[in-house]
């Protein structure tokens, strides 16, 4: 059972400003179903431009609901400048503190803040919120931006951390890889050397040297990734720098997935063994 | 608010109370009677006879010779043991055959062993958790080693058919190992008439206290020894016994064949109450599994839009235990295996909950779970950004 403060037992029996705003000023939706949590946030100014009312609706555990029903209470009374300094430290914060794999809570709840606040501005037009960057997790549909984000506010070193802070990692494992460089570029030297040992690459290689390394990345580079979101993958031949590979499993049907398992294998195959390869799924027999 | 000094235990799939009579019969191996079982003298000598005749009593729950019953620390050890020990004792063999719902103390061994050479095959199963057998006996080949697929499921409930499935595996000279954890005293078994090769039961699954298990090892089937040291366990499993928790086990298996009736009948009257009463009160509630083929004191309910771990946290104010599939009560991000597996959509798989009941339950608990729960969903569906505005 997590160890959540008496602050986050309060707000989660006793949430405040359950609702929707009629009318609102400012209102977004962040999360999903898939992701198994999401916050509806609405906001109404007073005529002197400082949030007079909050509400928010949320899908989530205990600790989404907490972060949710502090912040409409933190908000209150702000005007928009000082409301949108409000980062996810400060919720986690006020909070008492959230158990590490729940630090993402306080960050949907900041997300969705600063999204009401663009949509208010937007003049009620920007109804998602606006994603900059380019999506690194497609799991969890967490991109580059955010995560430099998360990583910078919140002083994190490890990528375990990012997936607690963010989810980004946190599905099919796919990722991990370029998270680790995200955070090599905004810590550079801070970072805890752990990196897993990976496949040597060699100068130039024989077929059966190529053909091996292939299976060796996809071993272990590949299949515990996919295998941590319930599929799998087979290698079915090497042909010259032709990968032929077979998809089994969830990570095929992912619903929130944008980009083809083949292109990953693609990318991974290509760093860890040679740049002139590409995959092809092979045809459905039967 | 409801009295929380009273614990309402619905969640026996994850561990169940040590039965009074199992250790009033323990107690005493604990304290004076501490001797060592392999000794050679009567103080030992009396506990090895306890031993012998805990033997006996799990043999008799589970229809088989005394001799083929090899003590383990529990249901994970006895998966561990009898997948390693029966490709090593077949060296030549390089596939496994198992089932994408299984427990992870087989599905990650298995993928362990991918690592290591083996091909590693999971058979799915459809929307209610069913398999398919034409699949397996499609991929029954030469090459394979191993066939594992569990008795029941632990969070559906779901019981795959075994014997047959032992039958066709064995009539192509293929080992069989099935983990029967959550199966043994709730299904009859009669391993004499069965063609499973192997078995694993645990004990703090039936009643008995935690840290002992069983491995069935039907006489004739080949595997090595995983655990090195003694001659204890036949060979089978060097180590000095676990006295007490062997003498507790071998009296729970013989309450567990005393109650087994009671199982199916008054312990599956109350789980088809508290089901069909869930169904019908909450709103967006939905059955996971088929109907049927499922263990009688096993039901796990879906509630669509709403989050797993919340419910579970507003039972526990009424001293309700329960067990959810989400992802936020594994510590992980993703729901569990599966329900996944079965094609259970993200919309209610996050909102999974598992109530299994154990002859210890009582219909007042029943009545205090389906006073204490509709409003929890209804409260959770308000909260809930994804509900439709009625």
């Amino acid at each position: 059972m997590w160890e959540y403060t008496e602050k986050v037992w309060d707000h989660f029996y006793n949430p405040r400003n359950v609702g929707e705003i009629e009318d609102p000023d400012g209102v977004a939706e962040v999360g999903s179903l898939a992701c198994g949590d999401a916050l509806k946030l609405t906001f109404k100014l007073d005529e002197n431009g400082r949030i007079k009312d909050a509400r928010f609706k949320t899908f989530g555990c205990a600790s989404a609901i907490a972060s949710s029903s502090v912040l409409t209470e933190m908000i209150k009374g702000k005007t928009l400048e000082e409301a949108a300094r409000i980062t996810n430290k400060d919720i986690a914060d006020v909070l008492g503190g959230l158990p590490e794999q729940k630090m993402h809570c306080s960050v949907m709840g900041m997300e969705a803040l600063e999204a009401a606040i663009a949509n208010y501005r937007s003049g009620g037009r920007q109804k998602q919120r606006p994603s900059e960057g380019r999506v690194v997790c497609a799991c969890f549909g967490v991109t580059d931006s955010e995560i430099e984000r998360v990583i910078r506010e919140n002083d994190l070193t490890s990528v375990e951390e990012v997936t607690n802070y963010c989810k980004a990692g946190g599905g099919c494992g796919g990722c991990k890889g370029e998270i680790e460089k995200i955070i090599a570029a905004v810590q550079q030297d801070k970072i805890k050397l752990t990196k897993a040992a990976a496949p040597k690459r060699g100068a130039k290689l024989t077929n059966l040297q190529k053909i091996q390394l292939v299976q060796q990345t996809i071993n272990e580079q590949i299949r515990p990734a996919l295998r941590a979101h319930g599929g799998n993958i087979e290698l079915v031949d090497v042909e010259g720098n032709k990968v032929i590979v077979a998809f089994r499993g969830m990570c095929a049907q992912c619903p929130t997935s944008e980009f083809t398992m083949k292109d990953v294998v693609e990318a991974k195959l290509r760093e860890f063994v040679s740049e002139e390869l590409f995959v092809e799924e092979a045809p459905v027999s039967e | 608010m409801a009295d929380k000094s009273h614990t309402i235990y619905l969640d026996n799939n994850a561990t169940t109370r040590v039965a009074d009579e199992v250790l009033e019969e323990i107690n005493p191996y604990f304290g004076e009677l501490y001797g060592n079982p392999s000794s050679m003298h009567s103080f030992g000598g009396q506990i090895a006879q306890k031993v012998r005749q805990a033997r006996e009593q799990v043999a008799g729950i589970l229809g088989c010779d005394p001799s083929e019953i090899i003590f383990t620390s529990g249901g994970t050890e006895s998966d561990n043991a009898a997948i390693m020990g029966a490709l090593a004792a077949a060296p030549n063999r390089r596939k496994i055959i198992t089932t994408r719902v299984e427990h992870p103390a087989v599905l990650a061994v298995c993928r362990d062993l991918e690592a290591h050479g083996y091909t590693i095959v999971e058979l799915g199963v459809d929307r209610e958790g069913r398999l398919d057998l034409a699949e397996l006996e499609d991929q029954l080949d030469d090459d394979t080693g191993l066939v594992t697929i569990m008795y029941a499921n632990n969070e559906t409930g779901m019981i795959f058919p075994v014997e047959q499935i032992a039958r066709i595996v064995t009539s192509r000279g293929i080992v069989f190992h099935t983990d029967a954890v959550q199966a043994v005293g709730k299904i009859p078994l009669r391993l004499s008439d069965s063609e499973v090769c192997m078995l694993s039961l645990s004990g703090h699954k039936l009643h008995a206290p935690k840290g002992v298990g069983v491995l069935y090892v039907r006489k004739g089937t080949r595997l090595t020894p995983f655990m090195l040291g003694g001659h204890q366990e036949g060979g089978h499993r060097a180590g000095t016994e676990n006295v007490p928790g062997i003498i507790g086990l071998g009296k729970a298996c013989e309450l567990a064949a005393k109650y087994l009736e009671h199982e199916n009948t008054r312990v599956r009257h109350l789980r088809d109450k508290l089901e069909k009463a869930i169904l019908k009160k909450c709103p967006g509630a939905m059955l996971n599994g088929h109907k049927t083929d499922r263990l009688s004191n096993t039901t796990n309910i879906s509630f669509e839009y709403v989050e797993g771990e919340a419910i579970l946290l507003l039972l526990n104010r009424f001293g309700i235990c329960a067990s959810s599939g989400s992802a936020c009560t594994s510590g992980s991000l993703e729901p569990s295996h599966v329900l996944r597996a079965m094609g259970v959509p993200f919309t209610s798989a996050h909102g999974s909950i598992r109530f299994s009941l154990s002859r210890y339950t009582t219909e007042e608990e029943i009545d205090a779970v389906l006073d204490a729960l509709p409003p929890i969903i209804l409260r959770l569906r308000e909260l809930s950004p994804f509900v439709p505005k009625s």
